[in-house]
């Protein structure tokens, strides 16, 4: 007969390496792919990559074309997303308590938030590039756009609904009107926390592939033209890996590492940046 | 009741009720705040003492269910009236809250904040106002030379003295301190509590803690509140000393609350 003591130690243990064992489980996979990743990629990580174009199978070349692509529409997308995202937070969060519009809008940018990314791809091929008949950049940036809108919404909500309401209060006691405390006060103290969602959002649409494939398509050649078909990683990756070619599939090796680790780097930032303003209130 | 006869009413309050809901959280208050003088509300958690002094500034109007109704007088004015105009009042009745609130700005711009809705002061007299309001709150000598810095990388104490210059540094005629020493060590209390004494001069103060030796060290007139209900209200040291009501004994000694 064990004593109630020692049965709970037991239970206690089995629930730690329970746990330990599914962290571990999913550390393998993620290792794994990071490890697959640096063993491929690292290899064809060569300066080429950064300064030739896209080449065609059996001559060398490099990403620069898909790198700047990219960098262009994700840049773009963001700064569409950002200010729509940014208002539409501090609408629900500051300005919502009353009436039917705030909760009707959490709602739906819920559904928007896990909406799958092909089907805002195919929205944007729906009502943009079918009317204007040709793929483009800004068609790619939209896209990416509508992406980071219930992100940034959500995050900055979620960020201001963290500042405790006595910071109101106390703008509010000396008769600052409402327009002023949320500018000067609420969304200042939730700064570092919005900007976190924001670079969250960033990193979720560098690597998106699916709302490029109909919007942005692909272009083999050097372009910094908004509305013509632009060359992004997302979408080379995807066609250089399905290739036969061995050296396009080096190539997509290099570029899936490169946007990984941009990723990574995000990541980490808005931890540190999130972290030194957790620290400092 | 000698103190009070000595001065004049600042703030008088009549049949006042308010409710969270349907929930009647103040019953038919009659009080009347003396000028330039320090009065307490004391009574144990969950009394209406906070909520008595929320209606004063209209506070609980940033909460849709909240609602007061009755007459509190602020210089021949309604308060409650909902024709007041909510800032113009906030600029005559001032708050200082438990936890202190500095604003995510640099101290200088904490104090400027508040100046700026109401006053448009040169670069200079802007300096002034700021310099004039961290020395009435006892904080200039310690800040003077780092305006610039955050407000929140203030001490608890320093934070909370900020927070009172914020207040004062809009020259309100009242004064509302909820509990504002409830968060701070022993030290930084009694700085605040010297404070106080010192602020009566220019102000009139309302001041509502849980600590009764707090309310019988600085206060000159003292309510004590049960369950919504004003039970006793007068001079401080009678209420202390010689209270009228069993209740007011009971809690005072200890053996209530």
């Amino acid at each position: 007969m064990l004593t109630l003591y020692t049965r709970r130690r037991i239970i206690n243990a089995v629930g730690l390496l329970v746990s330990i064992l599914a962290m571990a489980f999913g550390l393998f996979w993620l290792c794994w792919i990071l490890l697959t990743l640096l063993t491929h990629g690292l290899p064809a990580l060569v300066p080429a990559v950064f300064t030739q174009m896209t080449p065609p199978p059996g001559s060398t070349g490099g990403l620069l074309n898909a790198i700047a692509g990219t960098l262009m529409m994700s840049l773009l997308g963001t700064l569409i997303g950002t200010p729509i995202g940014i208002l539409a937070g501090t609408y629900l969060a500051e300005f919502g308590q009353r009436g039917w519009l705030a909760p009707v809008t959490r709602f739906i940018n819920d559904i928007l938030l896990s909406a799958p990314s092909i089907v805002i791809g195919l929205f944007v091929y729906e009502v943009y590039v079918v009317h204007v008949r040709h793929f483009s950049g800004w068609a790619g940036a939209l896209a990416l756009a509508i992406i980071v809108i219930p992100i940034v919404i959500r995050t900055t909500e979620n960020m201001l609904r963290l500042i405790p309401n006595t910071l109101r209060e106390a703008a509010s006691a000396l008769g600052a009107p409402q327009w002023k405390i949320v500018s000067f006060v609420t969304l200042r103290a939730a700064r570092a926390g919005i900007i976190t969602g924001v670079m969250l959002a960033i990193a979720r649409i560098s690597g998106e592939t699916a709302p490029l494939l109909f919007t942005a398509l692909n272009n083999q050649f050097w372009s910094s033209d908004m509305n013509s078909p632009l060359a992004n990683l997302p979408v080379v990756i995807f066609q250089f890996a399905m290739s036969p070619y061995e050296d396009w599939q080096h190539l997509a090796w290099a570029g899936a590492l490169l946007i990984t680790m941009s990723v990574l780097t995000l990541n980490i930032l808005a931890r540190i940046l999130f972290r030194q303003s957790a620290t400092t209130h | 009741m000698k103190a009070e006869i000595a001065t004049t009413p600042k703030v008088i309050v009549r049949d006042l009720n308010f409710f969270y809901g349907n929930y009647r959280a103040l019953k038919d208050i009659n009080l009347d705040i003396a000028e330039k003088m320090v009065t307490a509300f004391i009574g144990p958690s969950g009394c209406g003492k906070s909520t008595l002094l929320r209606t004063f500034n209209r506070m609980y109007q940033l909460y849709p269910k909240q609602k007061a109704t009755g007459q509190i007088m602020l210089d021949g004015n309604n308060v409650l009236d909902p024709k007041q105009d909510l800032n113009m009042l906030r600029a005559k009745v001032g708050m200082v809250f438990q936890k202190p609130t500095p604003f995510p700005m640099s101290i200088y711009d904490n104090i400027a904040f508040g100046v700026k809705l109401y006053e448009n002061l040169s670069r200079n007299e802007m300096d002034e106002r700021v310099e004039w309001a961290l020395k009435k709150a006892a904080l200039w000598g310690e800040v003077s030379d780092k305006l610039k810095q955050s407000g929140t990388s203030l001490s608890g104490g320093q934070q909370q003295r900020l927070c009172i210059a914020r207040a004062i540094a809009v020259k309100p005629q009242v004064l509302l301190l909820d509990e504002p020493t409830s968060a701070l060590d022993p030290i930084s209390t009694a700085h605040i509590e010297k404070l106080i004494d010192e602020l009566k001069k220019d102000f009139t103060i309302v001041i509502v803690t849980h600590n009764m030796q707090q309310a019988a060290r600085i206060s000159d007139f003292t309510a004590y509140m049960y369950l919504g209900d004003l039970i006793e209200f007068g001079d401080t040291s009678t209420v202390f000393t010689n209270p009228k009501r069993k209740e007011t004994e009971d809690y005072i000694t200890g053996r209530f609350g």
